[in-house]
């Protein structure tokens, strides 16, 4: 388990010291900045016009959960899907590319240790960089009274599928040495899952109902309402895990080629 | 005494490829051994099997009594192994990457700075402890190559090719280097240049597609000959099929 640290340590110190570190810091918080500026802004002018209208009614209906932090837990998912193949790629890529590879597969540490350390180190700098966003709902909770509960099971969401997306992209980033590569098949992956069921409102049965159970997003959805659903919990787990589980076959395999 | 590597029957198969064809060969505690042959001959194919980077199709290595195959950690515990290519993290600086290494090679915690200073000094790298090893000289690369296979204190040191690139003064340095961990390590070093053997290893064994066409010290192998045509005659032989 010490192996797992150093690697993590290693990685991470890597990750903070290479430009594309911050740059994705910046897009992913800059972008969310900017969009929950806009959803505040509507939201202000809602609530103005219903008061110049004395649409007491209407007023009683503004909601900051539903009007601005669900919206923005989700819009956080599209632009985590395209910040997180950038943070992934070079996990295993560049090691390969560098020929740094040969260190770490000559050293006695294990292949799931290899696996451990990288995504540790990933989610670490994902926890941080969704970790910051936390200043949305803190805001809101200074200058208004939104609910709790909704705010932290969404968030426990978002954690879970960002990981689940780290999972695809330390998994693309195995296949290849080409950085680019990795980073955009963990792209297309992601966007796959993030549709699969786009088109199963128009079926019914078994295949909807397995199309809907694959999806992403389809379980990020209950979270965002605040409902904490066992069968999210494990499907998101079971989805990290078959994750490293692939990627340490893939690096297992690569011996063999 | 058991040998300190021990290679029997050593294949190495990449689809129809035979890059590694039955090598058996053993090196004693101490020895310096040159692995020799022209490029393309299977000498990285070889020290990687050593190492356990790549898999062996079959035959047996035995290092410091342990089998490659069935106690890879045993194995990687107590081997130094600096590739063609130094894995080296060009974003680290030279004291941070050796301390990294340090930790993954198993070196206990309190002797880690003594060791890292200690690889530091043999390879005269100590006054490039804080730079960054992006910005080194390839020289200077390859020295911290080397101090990274010392760190752990191996009892066999494998290097692939460990002045390729440098000029003639670094290539002094590095070959008085390996002289100089002579006895403590067992060293096999592969090269393709034939004076490098002749300096600093007391064993050749000259590999060609894949077999072993020779393996004496340098002295009997060059008996009344020069190295080179010793060489030249070994490895012009058409393989026999």
């Amino acid at each position: 388990m010490r192996n797992v640290y150093f690697i993590a340590a290693r990685e991470l110190r890597s990750i903070f010291t290479s430009p594309i570190g911050y740059i994705v810091l910046t897009f992913f918080l800059l972008l969310n900045g900017w969009i929950f500026f806009g959803l505040l802004n509507r939201f202000n002018f809602m609530s103005f016009l219903y008061m110049q209208m004395q649409n007491q009614q209407a007023l009683m209906q503004m909601n900051l959960n539903q009007m601005v932090l669900a919206p923005i837990l989700q819009n956080m998912t599209v632009i985590l899907v395209l910040t997180v193949p950038l943070i992934t790629m070079r996990l295993f890529a560049e090691e390969r590319k560098m020929r740094t590879d040969e260190l770490l597969m000559t050293s006695p540490v294990g292949i799931g240790e290899i696996v451990l350390g990288k995504f540790a180190a990933a989610f670490v700098f994902l926890a941080v960089m969704i970790g910051l966003t936390v200043l949305y709902p803190g805001l809101l909770f200074h200058y208004g009274n939104p609910e709790l509960g909704p705010v932290v099971s969404g968030y426990l969401g978002l954690l879970l599928l960002a990981t689940c997306f780290i999972a695809v992209g330390l998994f693309t980033s195995s296949l290849t040495e080409n950085q680019i590569v990795a980073a955009v098949s963990c792209f297309v992956v992601l966007l796959m899952f993030y549709l699969i069921n786009i088109n199963s409102i128009s079926m019914s049965g078994a295949s909807k109902d397995v199309l809907d159970y694959l999806s992403l997003i389809g379980h990020y959805e209950d979270f965002v309402k605040g409902v904490i659903d066992t069968k999210g919990l494990v499907y998101y787990v079971s989805f990290i895990g078959a994750g490293l589980v692939l990627t340490g076959v893939s690096l297992e395999s690569r011996k063999w080629r | 005494m058991e040998p300190m590597i021990q290679v029997d029957h050593l294949v190495k198969r990449y689809g129809e490829v035979e890059a590694v064809r039955d090598i058996s060969f053993a090196v004693q505690k101490g020895e310096i051994v040159g692995f020799l042959g022209p490029n393309g001959a299977g000498k990285s194919t070889t020290m990687r099997m050593l190492t356990g980077y790549l898999p062996l199709t079959s035959g047996s290595v035995r290092i410091a009594g342990h089998d490659v195959q069935r106690e890879p950690r045993e194995v990687k515990k107590r081997i130094g192994y600096m590739p063609e290519v130094p894995p080296l993290y060009l974003d680290m600086t030279v004291g941070s990457f050796l301390l990294f290494v340090a930790r993954i090679k198993g070196v206990p915690a309190r002797e880690r700075r003594a060791r890292v200073e200690q690889v530091m000094h043999q390879c005269s790298i100590a006054d490039m402890e804080k730079r960054s090893i992006g910005k080194l000289s390839k020289g200077y690369r390859q020295r911290v190559g080397l101090a990274q296979a010392l760190i752990n204190d191996p009892d066999v040191l494998i290097l692939d090719e460990p002045t390729a690139g440098l000029d003639p003064q670094q290539i002094i340095e590095i070959r008085n280097l390996v002289k100089s961990l002579a006895g403590n390590h067992t060293i096999i070093l592969s090269t393709h240049i034939l004076p490098e053997v002749a300096m600093t290893c007391d064993r050749a064994v000259i590999i060609n597609r894949g077999r072993i066409v020779a393996d004496e010290t340098i002295a009997a192998l060059a008996a009344g000959r020069s190295l080179e045509e010793v060489f030249i005659q070994l490895t012009m032989q058409p393989a026999a099929a």
